[in-house]
């Protein structure tokens, strides 16, 4: 690729990346500098890019669902429920209450890991080193959870068309438990590193301010559209997966600047936590997989055991299976935002046609605005860890 | 001058300089194991027992490296920055004082001094030389001719014309009250009490740009690993690396000394052990703290550390100055 900025005089393009500890990934930045003040940025994506869209429509809508783990590669459950639940209102399917439960909880836990890992590594961006450690030590509890159930840690595919995979244990409700009753403690070690800290108020406080109009026009989503003051989330606004069921505030920020960002994730933990022992304390009896035939993979100890089982397993894992012609758009509040799947059927076991809608691009699109012409180079690097990319889902 | 004496300073030398050379060794395995414990991990743990032979192992790892010289260098100053920057911070050796004058438990007939030399102007010649100290990575940043580097480079030398001040003037008021540059009179001087409580706002500056002369976290600005990789050493590498990482480590060692003799009484404390422990026991403790900053603090930005450089340090050291010379004037 090119570089697309000029040298004026005595300015100094810089080129930021592909390869750079702190653009979380594959991201490039191109900057036109005046001494270390930005005057202009451009960012250059497609690095990371592996075709998602274009594989969904050559694989069945079963196997599809690997392929969303591997969007925001810090919150695959949450992935795995927007793909979920965009097939499963194509079809038509009722999820049982208990898989209804069982979703929130793994989508606010995979909320959990998500900011975890972003207060961990911002915090690095930023210079400091010992919250990262905090962080991952607590994201390593929810990891080793994930693992338990689904037997995998990054790329869980837990949490499938018509309800979720397997049904929890009475261990990992333990594990759960213990979590939820100590995390609140920790979220106070990383506040006691960070929230009243001088220096780190001066690096993020009146940095790479996105004003209220600004992220709205720009179709911001997640916790950056919530620092700039909209109180805007989709779990309230369009509840899915029973979400109006459970009390949780939505926090968000007046000046929109990294330190606001920094204050609704830090909020968003604790209202996670909050929502999780909700839907434990609520968690009903019943099946975990909606039955639907032919769409829905029966129970593994049915197929060993039952020809109709079997007949049906072998259908849906040959890709012999119809879904109803249409199309459908369905988002949910990611940890980063609106993620949404756009999908239109032409009636066969593929989509013929599966888009994407991510927050981390539409997100990430609103970096010169909050930087150019009145940040340093220190700045960049806290203003693109405040918008909490993941190149995977920016480049898809 | 006969030879004896010759021998008997170059004996010296060679003591003081393998010294500080291990102290800088075990001090990244120190830094290591301290972070680590602050951060719940373990840190180095396989090299020998608690991973006591790492600094070893990273020697013979770095002296093994490919040297690397990059088409755009210019290499003179490319080859003379490692060198600019450890040798001045070694040279400081040669004034420091490390403990009271000592027969070695009466092995030697007469007392000697525990230092390789004495000046009469000890201070100025620790500030001339850790002055020079920065031309080495200034050199070394704008010689690769590496974007990155040059940034590096270029902050460095904004923070040493901050922070330089403020370190210099820091140190005035212990001065003006032991009349004296000679860094072991001063000690003396501490007999009875330390400087420390006399000059505690002088302590806190000097400090404090101390922190910000050995370019470590919360100002490490110059070699910012999130934003500049790793600045004004990008495209070093081997033993030229292990040079600006030596000579880092090195200066960290001439601070904590510095801060020992100038405010924490030096080798001075009750005779339940021998001075020279007193000694170190005070140096590792300003090593700890200034690696306990790291632990805590995020980086400052670039503008941010000037600003306070110039617009809080250097009033507050000048007013310190000014309300150290009343006070002696009304003393005396």
């Amino acid at each position: 690729m090119t570089v697309p900025l000029e040298k004026v005089g005595e300015e100094m393009i810089l080129n930021m990346g592909p390869q750079h500890p702190a653009t979380h990934g594959v991201l490039r930045l191109v900057l036109q500098l005046e001494g270390e003040v930005v005057k202009r940025i451009v960012p250059m994506i497609g690095y990371l890019h592996r075709g998602i869209e274009k594989l969904c429509e050559e694989r069945t809508y079963i196997q599809n669902l690997v392929l969303t783990d591997r969007l925001d590669y810090t919150a695959a459950m949450s992935n795995n429920l927007s793909y979920a639940l965009a097939v499963e209102r194509l079809c038509g399917i009722e999820v049982p209450e208990r898989a209804q439960v069982i979703r929130v909880i793994m989508a606010e836990l995979s909320r959990i890991a998500a900011h975890l890992l972003w207060i961990g590594t911002y915090a690095l961006d930023i210079g400091a080193i010992t919250p990262f450690f905090y962080c991952f030590r607590e994201r390593e509890k929810v990891l080793d959870m994930f693992e338990m159930i689904s037997g995998q840690r990054i790329t869980p595919s837990y949490i499938c068309i018509g309800g979720v995979r397997k049904d929890i244990t009475p261990e990992f409700l333990e594990a759960l438990k213990s979590f939820t009753d100590t995390f609140e403690t920790y979220i106070l070690d990383y506040e006691a590193l960070l929230t009243k800290n001088p220096i780190w108020l001066s690096r993020t406080r009146d940095v790479a301010v996105l004003s209220r109009e600004e992220a709205i026009n720009w179709g911001t989503t997640g916790p950056v559209l919530r620092a700039s003051g909209v109180q805007f989330d989709f779990r309230k606004a369009t509840p899915y997966c029973g979400y109006e069921n459970y009390e949780f505030e939505i926090p968000y920020g007046t000046n929109g600047d990294c330190y606001d960002r920094y204050r609704v994730r830090m909020e968003e933990l604790r209202q996670s936590n909050r929502i999780i022992k909700q839907a434990m304390a609520n968690l009903p009896d019943g099946p975990i997989l909606a039955d639907v035939p032919y769409v829905v993979m029966p129970d593994k100890s049915d197929v060993l055991t039952d020809i109709e089982a079997l007949i049906k397993h072998f259908k849906i894992a040959s890709g012999a299976f119809q879904i109803p012609k249409g199309e459908v758009y369905s988002s949910i509040e990611n940890p980063k935002g609106e993620l949404g799947f756009y999908i239109v059927s032409d009636g066969s076991s593929r989509p013929y046609r599966m888009r994407i809608k991510s927050s981390c691009f539409v997100n990430l699109s609103t970096l010169p605005v909050m930087v150019e012409g009145r940040h340093m180079v220190a700045d960049v690097v806290a203003a693109v860890g405040s918008i909490d990319i993941v190149l995977g889902e920016v480049d898809r | 001058m006969d030879l004896g004496m010759l021998v008997f300073i170059v004996i010296k030398i060679l003591v003081v300089f393998g010294l500080v050379m291990l102290t800088v060794a075990y001090l990244t395995l120190l830094e290591r194991k301290v972070l680590a414990h602050m951060q719940v991990r373990v840190g180095p743990m396989f090299a020998g027992p608690h991973g006591i032979l790492q600094p070893i192992a990273d020697g013979i790892k770095l002296f093994f490296k490919e040297d690397i010289v990059t088409k755009q260098a210019d290499k003179v100053f490319y080859f003379l920055a490692p060198a600019l920057s450890i040798i001045p911070v070694l040279m400081i050796f040669a004034v420091i004082p490390f403990g009271d004058k000592t027969t070695l438990f009466g092995l030697l007939k007469e007392p000697v001094e525990l230092r390789i030399t004495g000046l009469r102007i000890d201070i100025l010649y620790v500030f001339a030389m850790s002055g020079l100290a920065t031309y080495g990575v200034v050199f070394g940043g704008w010689s690769q001719n590496n974007k990155y580097a040059l940034i590096g480079g270029i902050r460095e030398a904004a923070q040493l014309i901050s922070y330089e001040v403020a370190f210099t003037l820091s140190i005035f008021g212990v001065v003006m009250v032991a009349g004296t540059l000679q860094l072991d009179k001063i000690v003396e001087a501490q007999r009875n009490v330390w400087f420390i409580v006399y000059q505690p706002v002088g302590f806190l500056i000097f400090l404090t740009a101390s922190v910000a002369e050995l370019k470590r976290t919360p100002f490490d600005l110059p070699e910012a690993e999130s934003e500049l990789v790793a600045g004004f050493h990008a495209d070093y590498s081997s033993m030229k690396f292990a040079m600006f990482f030596m000579a880092e480590y090195a200066s960290i060692v001439v601070c904590s000394c510095l801060g020992t003799l100038l405010f924490l009484g030096g080798w001075l404390g009750p005779s339940i052990l021998p001075p020279f422990v007193w000694y170190l026991i005070k140096v590792f403790v300003l090593i700890f703290v200034i690696i306990w900053l790291r632990a805590t603090y995020p980086r400052l930005r670039y503008d941010q550390l000037m600003k306070f450089g110039w617009k809080f340090l250097i009033p507050v050291s000048f007013l310190n100055i000014f309300v150290t010379a009343i006070v002696i004037l009304l003393v005396r």
